[in-house]
């Protein structure tokens, strides 16, 4: 189902064009309003009027999450404050909270999106959504609530927390779709089945996660715990919050950048060169329609691909791979990218194999060493020496199959790599460079 | 006919066999036959022991990987040429010994051999047929 057809299908030569106009549109206004942009742009040697085509975007400066800092609170709106209507931060867990502004029409356009995203994962306004993204300065929970009114779904605003009395509000307000984080879905699922609640005996059908990466063995156990459908979200709030991208229900295969109002690049993190389709990279989001905080080309140090090939739900927007990791993670071995978050890739595809692992870099004269720890769990368990060697085997395998780099793989004792109680310490690099 | 084995995961670090043992002493667990396999990373346990469940769930609640096999234990006799007999009437079946530890008990005149097999019950049928006593479980763990 598409919720804004004539937006949503548009052929790609009369998107560009309506990208093209929207894109000067906003350089214009960035560089006349905002004093840093135009510094920027001054100092990259580039005018607002010499963006002429889509190609011209490669040419305009980045904007970094710092820049957002550096300018905290408002230094980078657009509009004056009195025509700001609502404002958001993200948590600010790295430094300060970097604030974004909307107007009243930012506010229009990110509902419809997110009624856009509903409506792609098969909701409509017969929908009950229970809606459990936290409420506040973060964006998860109003950007959805403000796009469930715009459907004319029925809302429950419940908020995150208080599991318990959310199972039993499940229970009886009988809500058929689950808006939520990914791990808060899973968390739900626990203490259901702690009070004794069964989700196959509920109403929902549906769930939309995002907010946080996950994977497909994540994405499965979700559907098989709680008996329904998950649809993978994207969005961030320098962007405009949830919204930016979002799964079809029909393919399910990559997230559909609403590309009338964002446009999405990927880069090399390293070179800043843009990248053809389907490389893998960082993301790089433009805002093209947004009044009160437009930003250009966003670093999100986000990991995707881009796929332009056109889909089976009809839509026509480039479709942008599930985020599989962050650029701030990214370690070069023997001159090549490599992601943590392809090596848990390449384990997770292996059954049985829990992404326990622990990557280990070092340097042997002048060639590094990639070394991966991975705990051994009951699954894989063999009493046979060979099956287990075959299993180091098929990881090495894989891994050189994928990231084109060589490791030596050794099983360890379950446990045995230290757990942390934030971000998972993934990678101990022992070289000195 | 069947004899239940625990095989556990060790990495090859110093103390870690002290550990299992020592977690099974302390719950009461008397090891039967023990053998251990092991590569540059890792090695494998197995054991046969008096009480096998208890002995998994201590083993797991002290943090290792286990897992349960069926083998089997045949009697072989105690004099030169005995296992090779064993063994040639393996090799004219076809069977193949995925792999196999000798038991330090005696049981009458005869020494115990553990065999892992992939077709244990052929295995089981086939030495039967030939005359060679396969011990049953509730025997071993009580030897």
């Amino acid at each position: 189902m598409i919720y804004n057809e004539e937006y949503e299908t548009m052929p790609r030569e009369a998107l560009e064009a309506l990208q093209l106009k929207r894109l000067q549109n906003v350089v214009k206004r960035v560089y006349e309003k905002v004093p840093f942009y135009k510094k920027r742009f001054d100092d990259a040697g580039i005018k607002p009027e010499d963006v002429t085509s889509l190609d011209d975007l490669k040419r305009l400066p980045f904007t970094y999450k710092q820049d957002l800092r550096d300018n905290y609170p408002f230094g980078l709106f657009t509009v004056p404050m009195e025509d700001v209507v609502r404002i958001h931060a993200s948590s600010g867990t790295t430094g300060k909270p970097t604030v974004v502004g909307y107007t009243k029409k930012d506010i229009e356009t990110w509902s419809e999106l997110m009624a856009r995203v509903l409506v792609a994962g098969g909701a409509t306004k017969h929908d009950i959504i229970h809606n459990a993204y936290g409420y506040g300065l973060f964006t998860g929970g109003l950007g959805f609530h403000y796009g469930a009114e715009t459907l004319g779904a029925s809302v429950i605003p419940i908020s995150g927390g208080n599991t318990k009395r959310q199972i039993m509000i499940m229970q009886d307000f009988g809500p058929t779709v689950l808006t939520c984080t990914p791990s808060y879905a899973l968390h739900l699922a626990e203490v259901a089945e702690e009070v004794g609640s069964d989700f196959k005996k509920m109403k929902l059908k549906s769930g939309f996660f995002g907010a946080e990466p996950w994977s497909t063995v994540m994405r499965k156990e979700i559907e098989k715990k709680l008996n329904i459908s998950a649809i993978d979200l994207y969005g961030l709030s320098e962007i405009i919050g949830p919204g930016v991208s979002t799964e079809c229900m029909e393919a399910k295969d990559g997230l559909h950048v609403f590309e009338d109002h964002f446009i999405p690049e990927i880069i090399d993190p390293v070179t800043e060169e843009v990248l053809p389709p389907g490389s893998q990279g960082e993301l790089v989001f433009t805002t093209i329609t947004k009044e009160a905080f437009p930003v250009i080309r966003y670093r999100t140090r986000d990991i995707s691909t881009l796929n332009y090939d056109p889909c089976v739900c009809g839509r026509n927007f480039a479709r942008m791979a599930r985020v599989s990791g962050r650029t701030d993670d990214m370690l070069i071995i023997r001159g090549v990218n490599v992601f943590p978050s392809q090596i848990e890739s390449v384990l997770l595809e292996i059954e049985g194999v829990e992404p326990h692992y622990q990557i280990m870099v070092d340097r042997d004269g002048a060639l590094d060493i990639l070394g991966i720890d991975v705990e051994v769990n009951e699954t894989v368990f063999s009493d046979e020496i060979k099956n287990l060697q075959n299993l180091e085997k098929r990881i090495e395998h894989d891994i050189k199959d994928i990231l084109g780099v060589s490791a030596t793989v050794k099983l360890v004792e379950p446990k045995t790599i230290k757990r942390s109680e934030g971000k998972a310490v993934r990678v101990i690099d022992k070289r000195k460079i | 006919m069947k004899v239940e084995q625990i095989s556990i995961f060790l990495e090859n670090k110093s103390g870690r066999l002290a550990e299992v043992t020592r977690i099974l002493g302390e719950s009461g667990v008397n090891i039967r036959a023990l053998s251990l396999a092991d590569t540059t990373d890792f090695g494998i346990l197995r054991i046969i022991v008096n009480n096998t469940e208890k002995a998994k769930d201590v083993l797991k609640k002290g943090g290792f990987t286990v897992g349960k096999t069926e083998v089997i234990a045949v009697e072989v006799p105690d004099h030169p040429g005995g296992l090779a007999g064993i063994l040639d009437i393996l090799k004219s079946e076809k069977l193949n010994v995925e792999y196999m530890y000798a038991f330090v008990e005696r049981s009458g005149q005869c020494a115990v051999i553990i065999f892992r097999f992939d077709e244990i019950d052929r295995a089981i049928k086939v030495l039967g047929d030939k005359g060679v006593t396969v011990l049953p479980g509730e025997k071993v763990y009580a030897l």
